[in-house]
């Protein structure tokens, strides 16, 4: 009789843990997350006037379709879904809650746009829903008191107008500046930042400032304004179509101010080209990547290696596209984090991991250049790096600075 | 002064580009009573077909020309297949597939192309005139618009198709009447805006640099500066485009800041649209009640 | 003596039976059951479908207001966006800056457009065809361009978050059903005011103008009022809905607001019907669900197969659905009546009253 219950119990204690060992390696999910798959959202604008920033989205699926083809994720393919929101904030707000509420993703990853990601992330932190990784360089992103569940990336306008005031105040104290800005959150952000910046002696130093609309097909006549206020120095932050308009029109009407370009359009082969080589000596800019066409780059293995998933992975983009870059660190930072949130695929345990990653050091990224995040910095790139033009390439000087944002 | 001579000399470089544009726009208007919002989006993409040529070894006027004859049928086989259907519809109807038309060529330009900025080369060297007021490259595109003015006037004027194409446009009944392929002046009509709007993009692709939204913001003010100088006169478009253009420098200048520039120039035009509501050079547009 | 034809007088038509019930009693029954329907349909729907026809009917509110002015009254307007943007803004800068609850902003947007829209009619008088076009155009190109001027009003590029409103605690429904049912009321509101004013008398002064100008100010119609009033109505009907549409997406920004939203409104217009009122719901449903169908086929070029789907639109059915449909309707009504004589009125009008 003792021998049965005896084997009853073992039994019974065996199938008891067998059973829960299962559960454990099960993992927990939250909506989206299984055995087999993680679902993740993500909204980009591939039509309407921002459509230049869509391949940030097409490289970031061709990365997790190659991730997915080496075995997924702790064995969990990737779901990604995007959605076209054409940089408009209403759309932006349906797209998400389809997302979120009909498709059940587990987070929005990536999602495009300054007003578009102000659209939502109210919705999304009411819904607790983690808005991983926002694609815009504005500073709201990173404020884990009032909005846990939003973090940026990109290391904001801002921070690198800022960085810009730094020099300036340092080298060229007595400068007059002009200011080439988009009339949207983008070109504001850097106007706004130079003058933080600069402090109080912002309104002595700026002395004019021209804006343009994306509907301006030139900004010559901005130019020609600026020029005729007398300034020494330039902050052209504009997209890169205006960029390489600016750089040209300054040489052209003979202006040599010391002339900081935005990190956004510095591309060798697509600005700098397009302006003409001759004209952008002197330029100086800012980086946290490694623009892909400059020569510096082409012999490195991490190039190489990024050049064979373009060609495999994205073919449809352009291997002269910086943005294409920016997608694929993006897209690597998440698959870091997914890795390290291993069977618990929860929300909050998503938000966590990201809230975690300490100097992890990505291939694109400039040399020096690493993510870190905290429990009370939710800013994982805060590190960009100065650069000189030279004709030919970008000659990087100075260290890497570490700026947060304000 | 210095900067005031600049800014009318820019004003005029820009003006130039939108009165080439205007041009196609006044083309179609006087060949088939409609406004084409997609004539922008039309010259962007035998802008693209001529970078496609170049970049595939032919000399830039081998590309130029070959565009021109490619473009000239395109706008043929438009008119024929996409407008023909709505052309005794109600205008709106017609409207609405013409801006179907913007959205289909800008979309194909995107994904053929991607969005990603190229450079276009130019026939005319870039050599600073004048003292940095105007580069030959600028003029150079003032240049080839007064030519297809010329060209284009002297076509109405002076040939029997630009007359029978007025008749067509003018009383299509009537003009049936006298023995006139109705139809066919039409598509003629479409076929040379089209590929005007070539020419303009070609000009203005190094200029401007070459990517899907080009043609967006100098539509808009190729529409103003055509229907400023009056949309049915060819003289008027190229007058107003470039009276458009050097406005708008010397509204962004001196008048207001630059964040209110695009306001301003548009409100300005408008009210010279009040005190002549046919434009400059315009002819009142009769209705028979 | 005999009449040669019989002549019908509107209480005939409106005496015509059919299964012992007079036909307007029949149309109010069906009117009654689809607005029954209309009412439940939230409730079978999860949030966000509820979300999505919510944003329907306001697309289609805005673009009765353009049915307003380019259908009975022939003048083109590219510039509708603005007036959205104006009712959106009224609507957001009363929450955000002074509090006033939701539902009492919708009042102070409509007078706001409405005087707008009578401001900008005037000078509009003036100018045809493409003239028309431009000055509606340079209405909303202009438009983001001041919002983002006027800043402190505005909040500027930044735009503005609103609070999310709260339903009546008694009712025990959720947010999405609440704001739903109290944009279909105003757009049933919006279509009673529509009809009302296009069957009667100020409809047919403006069918006149569009049609006859010349004629109808010889018969005394004082143009000059009844195209600036037209104006005036159709931009309060789209900054009612603007003003909703801020109220149920809770942000507006100047990136809202872009030329391509007033072209939206355009092609939901001639794609419902131009002169019609029940083409506004139809030009809702087009604007709201073929570029997401399109998205859905194409990753590639989502827009190419919208602008396809225009052009295909414009072809089939050059009047609109319902400006094509609708006749073919009454005409298969007829058919079933043999009695009714030819309506009395202009065929938009026999039209109209079908829905």
């Amino acid at each position: 009789m003792t021998m049965k219950r005896t084997i009853v119990a073992a039994l019974s204690a065996a199938g008891l843990a067998l059973a829960s060992g299962l559960a454990l390696a099960a993992g927990q999910y939250g909506p989206g997350a299984s055995d087999s798959e993680i679902k993740i959202g993500n909204t980009m604008p591939y039509s309407g006037p921002a459509s230049a920033y869509g391949v940030i989205g097409k490289t970031e699926a061709g990365y997790f379709a190659m991730i997915n083809e080496q075995g997924g994720i702790n064995g969990r393919k990737i779901n990604f879904i995007s959605r076209d929101d054409g940089y408009s904030p209403p759309k932006t707000v349906e797209q998400v809650r389809q997302l979120v509420e009909q498709d059940q993703v587990l987070f929005m990853f990536s999602p495009l746009g300054t007003p578009t990601n102000t659209a939502i992330h109210g919705y999304l932190n009411d819904n607790k829903v983690p808005q991983l990784f926002v694609a815009s360089g504005a500073d709201q992103w990173n404020d884990p008191k009032r909005y846990p569940w939003t973090m940026g990336w990109l290391p904001s306008y801002g921070t690198e107008a800022r960085i810009y005031a730094r020099y300036i105040l340092k080298n060229l104290p007595d400068a007059k500046i002009a200011v080439l800005y988009q009339n949207d959150d983008f070109g504001k952000d850097y106007l706004n930042g130079l003058r933080d910046g600069l402090g109080d002696k912002a309104a002595k130093m700026i002395i004019a400032t021209q804006s343009y609309e994306t509907t301006d097909p030139t900004v010559d006549s901005q130019i020609v304004a600026l020029q005729g206020s007398g300034a020494d120095v330039l902050l052209t932050a504009a997209i890169p179509k205006y960029a390489a308009q600016a750089i040209r029109k300054v040489y052209d009407v003979g202006w040599k101010p010391t002339h900081f370009l935005t990190s956004v359009s510095n591309s060798v082969g697509t600005v700098m080209k397009s302006a003409g080589f001759e004209k952008g000596v002197g330029i100086i800019s800012a980086s946290f990547i490694k623009d892909p066409t400059d020569p510096q780059w082409q012999d490195t293995p991490e190039y190489k290696e990024w050049l064979a998933f373009m060609k495999k992975y994205n073919a449809s983009a352009n291997t002269a596209d910086v943005q294409a870059a920016v997608g694929y660190s993006y897209a690597q930072t998440l698959v870091d984090v997914l890795k390290a949130s291993g069977d618990n695929l929860t929300r909050e345990n998503v938000m966590k991991e990201a809230a975690s990653l300490h100097n992890l050091a990505l291939p694109m990224l400039l040399p020096g250049v690493t993510v870190s995040t905290s429990a009370s910095d939710f800013a994982p790139i805060k590190q960009m790096q100065l650069q000189k033009f030279d004709g030919t390439t970008w000659k990087l000087f100075g260290e890497v600075i570490s700026a947060s944002g304000s | 002064m210095h900067q005031l001579l600049q800014q009318i000399f820019s004003g005029l470089a820009a003006g130039a580009i939108y009165a080439s544009l205007a041009l196609a726009l006044v083309m179609i208007y006087r060949a088939t009573d409609l406004v084409n919002f997609a004539q922008g989006e039309m010259a962007m993409f035998s802008t693209y077909m001529a970078w496609t040529l170049v970049n595939a070894g032919l000399p830039f006027w081998g590309a130029f020309i070959v565009t021109l004859l490619l473009s000239f049928l395109g706008g043929m086989a438009i008119e024929r297949v996409v407008i023909r259907p709505v052309e005794n519809a109600p205008v709106l109807a017609a409207v609405v597939v013409t801006i179907g038309l913007l959205l289909i060529f800008n979309s194909l330009a995107g994904w053929i192309y991607t969005y990603t900025v190229q450079d276009f080369p130019s026939p005319f060297p870039d050599r600073p005139l004048l003292g940095a007021l105007i580069t030959t490259r600028d003029l150079g595109v003032i240049g080839m618009t007064l030519v297809m003015l010329i060209l284009l006037f002297a076509f109405f004027r002076f040939t029997a198709t630009g007359l029978a194409m007025r008749a067509a446009a003018q009383n299509p009944a009537s003009a049936r009447l006298c023995g006139i392929r109705v139809g066919r002046m039409l598509a003629i009509g479409w076929g040379l805006a089209a590929a005007i709007g070539a020419t303009a993009g070609i000009m203005v692709a190094p200029v401007l640099f070459l990517d899907p939204n080009m043609m967006g913001g100098v539509l808009l003010y190729a529409f103003a500066g055509a229907l400023l100088g009056g949309i049915t006169s060819p003289v008027g478009a190229v007058v107003g485009g470039l009276i458009v253009g050097v406005t708008e420098n010397l509204v962004g200048t001196y008048l207001i800041a630059s964040q209110l520039k695009l306001t301003v120039a548009l409100a300005l035009i408008i009210l010279v649209l009040v005190l002549r509501p046919n434009g400059l050079f315009g002819t009142a547009i009769v209705r028979r009640m | 003596m005999t009449k040669s034809f019989p002549v019908v007088a509107p209480e005939r038509l409106a005496g015509d039976r059919y299964a012992g019930v007079s036909l307007r009693a029949w149309r109010w029954l069906a009117a009654l059951v689809l607005i029954a329907l209309a009412a439940a349909l939230p409730f079978a729907l999860s949030k966000y479908q509820v979300f999505e026809l919510t944003m329907v009917m306001i697309y289609a509110i805005a673009v009765l207001g353009l049915n307003i002015l380019t259908g009975y009254n022939g003048q083109i307007s590219l510039g509708h966006g603005a007036f959205f943007a104006a009712g959106a803004y009224t609507t957001a800068i009363l929450m955000h800056r002074y509090g006033v609850p939701y539902w009492a902003t919708v009042p102070p947007a409509a007078l706001i457009s409405f005087v707008l829209g009578v401001l900008f009619g005037l000078p509009a008088l003036r100018f045809e065809g493409p003239y028309l076009a431009l000055v509606t155009l340079a209405m909303a190109l202009a438009m983001p361009q001041l919002l983002k001027y006027f800043d402190t009003w505005t909040g500027g590029v930044q735009g503005i978050n609103l609070v999310k409103p709260m339903p009546p605690p008694g009712l025990g429904i959720d947010r999405d059903r609440w704001l739903y049912l109290l944009v279909l009321v105003v757009l049933l509101l919006a279509m009673r005011v529509a009809a009302n004013m296009l069957h009667g008398r100020t409809g047919r002064a403006l069918v006149a103008i569009r049609d006859h100008p010349i004629a109808a100010a010889a018969m005394g119609i004082n143009t000059a009022r009844y195209k600036t009033l037209a104006f005036g109505t159709s931009t309060l009907f789209t900054g009612v809905a603007g003003a909703l549409a801020a109220i149920v997406i809770g942000y507006v920004s100047p990136e809202s607001y872009s030329l391509f939203l007033s072209i939206s409104f355009l092609v939901g217009s001639a794609v419902g019907g131009i002169a019609t009122i029940g083409g506004a719901i139809v030009g809702g449903l087009f604007i709201q669900f073929v570029p997401n169908l399109a998205n859905d086929i194409s990753d590639a070029a989502p827009w190419a197969l919208y602008g396809l789907a225009m052009l295909l639109f414009m072809y089939a059915m050059p009047r609109g659905v319902v400006g094509t449909l609708g006749p073919w309707f009454a005409r298969s009504m007829r058919q079933i009546q043999p009695h009714r004589a030819a309506c009395a009125g202009s065929e938009e009008e026999c039209n109209g009253r079908m829905l």
